[in-house]
């Protein structure tokens, strides 16, 4: 009965052994490095959470129009058109991250052993038969060979440990044995960063806001139905964007957001693309605009006149104002988004629905004269200049524009920063930094001393040799120096 | 004062470099090899003067548009990294530098004739490809510090995984028996398709009115050839483009006697493939992965949004991964890694191309 028992508990101990060891496997890490990659191609082939349309003209085109709407539907099933968040993606990073951790716990104790091990000094037939060696012969007495190969090793900032035998002296060292930590460091941030991007998933949110010209919100969207409540409001002076001259090539998009608390403006900010507004932890960010179609806006025209004071004036369409100190009237008549003249037809015409080129028409009208129409460019701001002098400055048609945000709260991307610090220093220390060891046995004989060079590494080999060819090279010159004195 | 011209003699040079490198493999003589090297230098001393004056006039050019800005400020956004063109040249600079290196640390030459190749195809995709040369304005989404730091230590990187790909390449032959041997087969029909797709846009090139060039990549993209509309030409292309990565494979072979009598030994081969990829996979994860999340995240929001530049990204780091974790704990060794190499650096051919002209993402503006 009781041996029944042990039989048990060391089969169970067999089978929990036989999982440990297998989910510590390179072959599992070989096996998940592979499926992620090989997975991935396909979701960046098939398009993620898409239309179906998309992806079954795309299949089409790989399969056949016949056969692709079943595919599609298999494909769909198996959860391949939204596949990053599918079961078996995150099962398979559940076991890349369970992997590592699992090898790393695995190994670790080891790794640590070899740490700490406590340098020793090594026989002269060890010494020789380490994978960097070297044997030399001096014309010089034993003390002045230890002290330049002390004097050397201290200069490439090793600290030395000395062993006295009869008849000869052992100088060993060691350095760079934290080096051999660095790969956990590396496998730690991977799981740092697994763990900011769930506390960023699990606690935070993604969600947009457009808000056109004057308007404000207190809550923003993840999807047109679900809203996302702020507990303050946020509103948007203007939007505009700014154009290169001489082209169509934005230049920078750029809003200007208020923060309000209770009614109160608490903050004022203009943000660009790659320079959202932090209030309390939520992130606006430019993530695009757009023209509202139907709209009625404010004509902001600004009048210099030759003589005088500059007058800003908000006009709605068909509003009339007076040109300072002429007779002159002006009335907005028409606006363009973007005016261009056609080149067949010489016609005046707006080549987009966007404010790439706005122009508001005005039409002047003195008494007694005919009256005349122009367009005056808020870009070309030399199409604004009247006859008499005097100056119109088309400054923006406010009202019609709205800007689009990205509204993120992620309470995880601090440690993501974190993860990628350390994620920087292990894979410095792992590849650039390795574990050196180097022994320098020093024997005295009638007339001569001759010293045997040992050495290991743990990576690098190659780099490793030539320090320890500088090393010796450095040793030989003092040491013969010395004994020619 | 316009670097054009220093980048054309760079360019230059670098042909020739290439086939004096090929002469060396085949003479074997001391002076051919030096006058190889030398050229190479003399061109990357070029292309750095023409990048240093690019840089200067592109610092002219943003303050000319933005006159509030800082020297600091002015000197970020004017890096000579913000399209295709100017990548593609630093990436041939980066590529260059590294073979320097190798040359001089390894000293051995022979490796030239399997990299200068490598640059001179980038330099003749940057003229096929008909990408514009001219200073562009910089649109807002690369207004951002992180633009030179994140492009910088990718191309780094890249170029690390590019000489990797040709010490894997010469690898496989050095070690190669037969022309049945799987990894030989995997290897050389890589190749072969490299050379093909690269000679197709060249045919593409040649064949499309000045005016159309232009466009080339967005919309011809191998439409002379293999994607032409007339079936008879499309199936004459695949016939030829077979025979062709056949031909690759069966003459592959023949540089093994070249490799040998160079004293390219495969075991340092072996190490110059690790030793890339040793430098440059930090260099890529850092530079790449991490300063594209924190960018992405200032810009956007989002620090991963799985869009297809992103997710090539990490397949490539997938597959370096896999070969550092393969050769060091896993002890694999010899033709397997050396594929696993290869196709790393394939896989870096398509996150930096393959995406832009294949797929789509955040990183449209790769194909300006």
């Amino acid at each position: 009965m009781e041996e029944n028992v042990t039989k048990d508990s060391a089969e169970k101990k067999d089978i929990f052994e036989s999982i440990w060891k297998f989910l510590a496997s390179i072959k599992l890490a070989i096996f998940t490095l592979m499926a992620l990659a090989l997975l991935s191609i396909v979701g960046t082939i098939v398009e993620q959470g898409a239309e179906p349309a998309q992806n079954i003209a795309l299949l089409g085109k790989l399969f056949g129009e016949a056969s692709a709407p079943t595919i599609y539907n298999i494909f769909a099933n198996l959860g391949f058109m939204d596949m990053y968040g599918s079961w078996w993606y995150v099962g398979l990073l559940v076991l890349f991250s369970i992997n590592l951790i699992v090898c790393s716990i695995d190994r670790f104790p080891k790794t640590w052993k070899v740490m700490n091990r406590p340098l020793r000094p090594l026989a002269e037939k060890a010494i020789k038969s380490l994978p960097i060696r070297k044997e030399l012969t001096f014309k010089a007495k034993g003390n002045v060979a230890r002290d330049e190969f002390y004097n050397a090793l201290k200069s490439m900032r090793y600290k030395v440990l000395e062993a006295n035998d009869e008849g000869s002296v052992q100088l060993y060292t060691q350095k760079g044995t934290y080096a051999r930590l660095a790969v956990y460091v590396v496998h730690l941030s991977i799981i740092l960063i697994f763990l900011g991007a769930i506390i960023g998933v699990r606690f935070g949110f993604k969600g947009y806001l457009n808000l056109i010209e004057g308007q404000a919100s207190n809550v923003a969207y993840k999807s047109p139905t679900e809203k996302i409540p702020l507990d303050f409001t946020i509103k948007c002076n203007w939007y505009e964007t700014a154009y290169y001259e001489g082209g169509d090539t934005p230049k920078e998009f750029s809003s200007e957001l208020v923060i309000l608390e209770n009614g109160k403006e608490v903050v004022k900010k203009i943000i660009e693309v790659n320079d959202p507004l932090v209030y309390k932890g939520i992130t606006f960010y430019q993530s695009n605009y757009g023209m509202l179609k139907e709209a009625q806006g404010y004509f902001v025209l600004t009048v210099i006149p030759s003589v005088g004071q500059e007058k800003t004036l908000w006009l709605k369409a068909g509003d009339t104002f007076e040109v300072p100190g002429t007779a002159t009237k002006g009335t907005v008549i028409d606006f363009s988004p973007a005016l261009t003249r056609d080149q067949n037809t010489g016609e005046l015409t707006s080549y987009s629905e966007n404010m790439v080129n706005p122009a508001v028409a005005i039409e002047f009208e003195e008494s007694g004269k005919e009256p005349y129409k122009g367009w005056i460019l808020k870009r070309y701001p030399e199409t604004g200049i009247l006859p008499g002098g005097n100056v119109i400055r088309f400054d923006d048609y406010w009202g019609v524009e709205y800007t689009g945000l990205q509204v993120a709260k992620d309470p995880g991307v601090w440690l993501i920063y974190l993860a990628s610090i350390i994620m920087t220093l292990g894979l410095y220390i792992c590849f650039f930094i390795s574990h050196r060891k180097i022994w320098v046995q020093i024997r005295d004989e009638k007339k001569s001393v001759t010293v045997s060079v040992g050495a290991s590494v743990n990576r690098n080999k190659i780099a490793f040799e030539r320090e320890i060819e500088k090393l010796i090279l450095h040793a030989s010159e003092s040491i013969e120096g010395r004994s020619k004195k | 004062m316009s670097g054009g011209i220093f980048f054309d003699i760079a360019a230059g040079a670098y042909i020739a470099a290439m086939i004096t490198y090929i002469i060396y493999l085949v003479v074997r003589n001391k002076t051919v090899g030096l006058v190889a090297s030398t050229i190479t230098i003399a061109g990357f001393a070029f292309q750095s003067t023409a990048l240093i004056i690019r840089w200067v006039n592109s610092y002219y050019f943003w303050m000319g548009s933005h006159p509030s800005s800082g020297l600091v400020e002015g000197l970020l956004r004017a890096a000579p990294l913000r399209n295709l063109y100017e990548s593609l040249i630093f990436f041939v600079w980066s590529l260059i530098l590294a073979h320097i290196l190798v040359e001089f640390k390894y000293k051995i030459r022979s490796l030239g004739a399997f990299v200068t190749p490598l640059a001179a195809s980038a330099l003749l995709f940057i003229d096929i490809s008909g990408t514009s040369k001219a200073i562009q304005p910089l649109i807002p989404a690369l207004q951002s510090n992180w633009l030179l730091f994140h492009v910088l230590l990718s191309f780094l990187g890249y170029a690390a995984f590019g000489i990797s790909f040709g010490a894997g390449a010469a690898y496989l032959i050095t070690v190669t028996e037969s022309r049945k041997e799987i990894p030989y087969i995997v290897g050389s029909v890589i190749v072969g398709i490299f050379m093909v797709v690269l000679i197709a846009m060249g045919i593409d090139f040649l064949s499309l009115s000045s005016a159309d060039r232009a466009q080339m990549i967005q919309n011809h993209f191998l439409k002379t050839t293999l994607k032409s509309s007339s079936g008879g030409v499309a199936a004459a292309s695949w016939v030829i483009s077979i025979a062709f990565i056949c031909a690759v494979w069966y003459f592959g072979l023949g540089l093994k006697k070249v490799l040998k009598s160079l004293s390219l030994t495969p075991a340092m081969l072996d190490d110059i493939a690790y030793k890339s990829i040793a430098v440059g996979f930090p260099l890529f994860t850092i530079g790449g992965l991490i300063m594209g999340a924190i960018w992405a995240n200032s810009a956007w929001g989002k620090y991963w949004t799985w869009d297809p530049k992103e997710t090539w990204s990490l397949i490539t780091w997938f597959v370096y991964a896999l070969y550092l974790h393969a050769r060091f704990v896993g002890g694999w060794r010899g033709k397997r890694v050396a594929i696993l190499a290869i196709i790393g650096f394939v896989a870096v051919v398509f996150t930096y191309l393959g995406v832009n002209l294949v797929l789509s993402g955040l990183h449209a503006y790769g194909s300006g």
